[in-house]
């Protein structure tokens, strides 16, 4: 069982590695000669006013915290999903359906409640 | 082939020739996945050439065809810049965190009805996890950077990948229960027996909304507002030269192969033939499973992505996340709940 993870493990070991070599190929290749002009932030030739790491649309933690919520729904789904199919008996297989039903129709009033509030509104 | 593999390094002790046999697989199927992504970019400017009344690349080699060697070349020797303002050590970790996921996603992707190289029986699990890890390269990247185009590009990428996200994972969930398992292997051969059996038909909404939110996971036209070269330059990447370039674009592309691949997995039965079950061409070799089978499938989305590139224009930012929250979601929702009502009420033709 967990033998089959090995590969797993090398791969990313070595696409890690063929990275690392990609990119030191680039560093000892390519030339170096750094000058302060080069090394400014591109901002269409003016000189950048002000650090980039500034405020932003705080929608985008709306967004983000919004995403939470919705993927620890997609992870409560998976093992249901995977199982609803096998279960013995009819009865516990509409019990399964019932239940995991109320628990979207909870998120799903969730998600209704942030559409009327206009969290996903974007403009 | 991978017992093949094993009784090649047996003059090796044990352990060494495990290792051996993994890192020989591996190569097995990096080395052509790099050479694909290599002539995907080929493909990609000789497709849009055609598509716009142009040749294309034609110069380097017969018709062109040395053109992507000659680029990683080109990329190699030139530059990196790295800006002063930026933080040495995460902007050069970033393009890494990218190019891994999008190559070690690979790994329980089955090719052929024997060959996978990690036939675990989280796969998919694996596959989502790999496919939402792209995100921390575009987000470090354009934080890294310290330059406000970058910036930009990097909080909308990370928006707007989070937003597709969740519809497809939606679409997983729907194909975990016609498949009832997590293994990509035993997903393929749930759908075996005819075309009508791939589960494009009974989850037709859910195959639409897992390819067009694939295209907008990997920033691609018309999605692509995290590059939108004619507004932020080049968005999270727009600092990145040389090899460091090149790393990103090696994961977008592969993450295009990948997407492709999925694809035709989960939805087009994957290494199964089309010809399965049709009463006289199934018995011949046509009805044989195949690799072939699947790189057929996979290529047809391939072009799909650069024939969206060369048809649509860009989406405006609101319209992607009123298409991803707003109608992608609700319809993956619905298309749940009827899945499970037909699942576990053994509704046929599908789901019994």
């Amino acid at each position: 069982m967990l033998q089959d993870y090995v590969p797993i493990l090398v791969f990313l070991t070595i696409s890690g590695v063929m990275g690392i070599v990609m990119l030191g190929l680039g560093f000892l290749l390519g030339p170096s000669k750094p000058d302060p002009e080069k090394l400014s932030p591109y901002e269409c030739g003016f000189e950048a006013f002000e650090d980039t790491r500034m405020r932003f649309d705080v929608r985008y933690y709306l967004v983000a915290i919004l995403f939470i919520i919705f993927d620890l729904e997609i992870a409560f789904l998976f093992p249901w999903a995977v199982v609803l199919g096998d279960y013995a008996t009819k009865g516990v297989q509409i019990f399964a359906l019932a239940s995991m039903g109320i628990f979207l129709a909870i998120l799903v009033i969730g998600f209704i409640y942030e559409w009327k509030k206009g969290a996903l509104e974007w403009d | 082939m991978i017992d093949w593999l094993r009784s090649l390094f047996s003059f090796l002790p044990p352990m060494l020739a495990e290792l051996a046999t993994i890192v020989a697989s591996i190569m097995i199927v990096l080395v052509p996945l790099i050479l694909c992504v290599a002539y995907t970019t080929y493909a990609e400017r000789r497709v849009i050439g055609f598509m716009q009344s142009r040749l294309g690349p034609n110069r380097v080699g017969p018709f062109g065809l040395f053109q992507p060697f000659a680029d990683v070349l080109k990329l190699m020797i030139k530059e990196i810049v790295v800006p002063q303002n930026a933080n040495r050590f995460l902007f050069l970790v970033a393009p890494l965190l990218s190019l891994i996921p999008a190559f070690a996603a690979w790994a329980v992707i089955p090719l052929t009805p024997e060959f996978v190289l990690s036939g675990i029986d989280a796969g998919l699990l694996y596959v989502l996890a790999l496919t939402s890890f792209g995100v921390y390269g575009v987000i470090l990247a354009g934080w890294a950077t310290n330059s406000k185009y970058a910036f930009l590009g990097a909080m909308r990428s990370a928006a707007q990948i989070v937003a597709y996200e969740i519809a497809m994972g939606f679409a997983l969930v729907g194909v975990l229960m016609a498949g009832g398992s997590l293994n990509l292997q035993e997903i393929i051969q749930a759908q075996s027996g005819s075309v009508l059996h791939w589960f494009w038909l009974p989850l037709f909404p859910l195959f639409l909304v897992y390819f067009i939110a694939g295209v907008a996971e990997t920033n691609r036209a018309p999605f692509d507002v995290a590059e939108g070269e004619s507004e932020i330059v080049a968005g999270f990447h727009v600092e990145y030269g040389g090899m460091a370039f090149a790393l990103f674009f090696l994961a977008e592309y592969a993450n295009m192969i990948l997407i492709s691949v999925l694809v035709a997995t989960l939805f087009l039965g994957g290494w199964l033939s089309p010809f399965q079950g049709i009463p006289v061409l199934g018995d011949t070799l046509l009805g044989a499973s195949g690799f072939i089978w699947l790189a057929l499938k996979s290529a047809i989305f391939l072009f799909c992505f650069l024939w969206f590139r060369a048809t649509f224009p860009r989406y405006r930012y609101d319209q992607i996340m009123r298409l991803g929250w707003k109608v992608f979601i609700p319809i993956t929702i619905v298309w749940l709940a009827v899945e499970g009502v037909l699942v576990a009420l053994d509704v046929g033709p599908w789901f019994n």
